[in-house]
């Protein structure tokens, strides 16, 4: 008898979350495990010796690391429900693609909105808000991003909706007013049981958030 | 009807590479479109609109852009012969993570390598050796990253493969004493049928190499 899949996190992570996602679309059972970075366990650093991060997954003894990796190796390994691509190759290409683009430029963008402050936010401001248009003008009005169907996309991007309310109070900016669609899409998605329940509240990520900045910004 | 199938690419591109030599492992006829970074033509602004980079694979008139990305495609299309990655779910997991820790890790020193001097150089040394031990630890006593068959992770090196001789005169150092199995698997790669014919000679790449540090000012 196979073990359940242990997956390596920590709460507020959006890439844990995207595993997390994935596991539950595929309606996957698994063992959840909080990790404390201020004391890793010896199977993450077992694990992923490389990188020392989340999430990992861990099946059948075999660890996979790298977010974007793990939920791709989900959909692989669990291939007869919910696929998260399409099965001809361009619009596989398409959706790696896009999943790329979160991955580099809204990644980076976002973190300089609640990392930093002062000139870098500003500049982080600035690539976060062109990073949305580009991601809205590419959903279009599709329902999702894979199309009518929840996918690979779909997956990279939504974890960061649960800090949407933290980029707007920090960054002191609307996101709604800047990419309603995007907005629109994000609450179409969290409707999916999926998501909801792989989603830390809102509140709790400005709450992290904010304590992150008091201690290492010297404020809010 | 035939394919068509068209890739804007430059010359000593690590990156541009991988897609040639995918193309040819494949026995795939191609047109390769080479791009003047500097002045960019209307078909790479139009067909990579958001990074504006090359390569780009345009089959059939649509685009594919990032490099690992259109080598995935490329295995997918012509799926029927020499496939590039693994079809075990978790072996396809390690490719792509090694893949990544290529593109993150090794990447950055290897820019800085030909891109800066003095004390930074010599971090950038550093760093990158430290990157390809770790590689190498990885290759372990296989022939190729791939195992028995030259794939994903192995195409991904080439790049920088093709770039370790100017990389060791610009730097003033030698890296198969520090990593002699690697460097094993590297010249095993380089005599590939499909590499030979995508390669330009080092010679030209430390030349370029040469011209544009003198213009940066380095």
């Amino acid at each position: 008898m196979a073990n359940k899949p242990i997956l390596l996190d920590y709460w507020p992570s959006m890439f844990g979350m995207r595993a997390r996602v994935a596991l539950r679309e595929k309606g996957v059972d698994f063992e959840y495990r909080e990790e404390d970075f201020s004391n890793k366990s010896a199977l993450l650093l077992q694990s992923n010796p490389v990188h020392k991060k989340i999430p990992v997954l861990v099946h059948n003894g075999k660890p996979v690391c790298e977010s974007l990796n793990v939920v791709q190796y989900v959909d692989e390994a669990w291939p007869d429900k919910n696929p998260f691509f399409p099965s001809d190759p361009y619009g596989r290409s398409q959706a790696r693609f896009w999943a790329d683009f979160v991955d580099k430029k809204f990644t980076e963008a976002q973190v300089k909105i609640w990392m930093k402050k002062g000139e870098e936010q500003e500049a982080g401001k600035k690539e976060f808000i062109e990073a949305l248009k580009i991601l809205e003008s590419e959903l279009g009005d599709k329902p999702y991003f894979g199309g009518d169907s929840f996918g690979y996309v779909d997956i990279s991007l939504i974890t960061f909706y649960s800090w949407f309310q933290a980029y707007e109070k920090f960054g002191n900016i609307s996101i709604e007013a800047e990419s309603p669609k995007l907005v629109a899409w994000g609450k179409r998605c969290m409707e999916k049981e999926s998501v909801s329940k792989s989603l830390p509240e809102s509140e709790k990520i400005v709450g992290y958030v904010a304590e992150f900045r008091k201690n290492n910004l010297g404020s809010e | 009807m035939a394919d068509e199938v068209i890739l804007l690419d430059y010359w000593p591109s690590p990156f541009g590479i991988r897609a040639r030599i995918a193309l040819r492992e494949k026995g795939v006829e191609f047109e390769c479109r080479e791009e003047n970074l500097r002045d960019k033509s209307p078909l790479l602004l139009q067909m990579n609109p958001v990074h504006k980079k090359i390569p780009v694979l345009i089959h059939n008139g649509k685009p594919v852009c990032e490099s690992m990305n259109v080598v995935q495609y490329i295995d997918e299309v012509w799926s029927d012969r020499n496939p590039i990655l693994p079809s075990d779910p978790y072996q396809r997991a390690q490719a792509r993570f090694w893949v990544d820790f290529v593109d993150t890790k090794l990447l950055k020193p290897a820019d800085q390598l030909w891109q800066t001097k003095g004390e930074e150089q010599e971090t950038a040394k550093k760093e990158y050796i430290e990157a390809l031990k770790i590689l190498e630890s990885e290759l372990g006593d296989k022939p190729y990253f791939g195992g028995d068959t030259f794939g994903f992770l192995d195409i991904a090196m080439t790049g920088y493969y093709s770039w370790f001789e100017a990389s060791e005169k610009l730097a003033n150092f030698s890296i198969e004493p520090e990593c002699p199995i690697l460097m094993a698997s590297a010249k095993r790669c380089l005599q590939r049928e499909s590499v030979v014919k995508s390669l330009h000679d080092s010679e030209k790449i430390l030349e370029l190499a040469y011209k544009l540090r003198k213009e940066y000012g380095v």
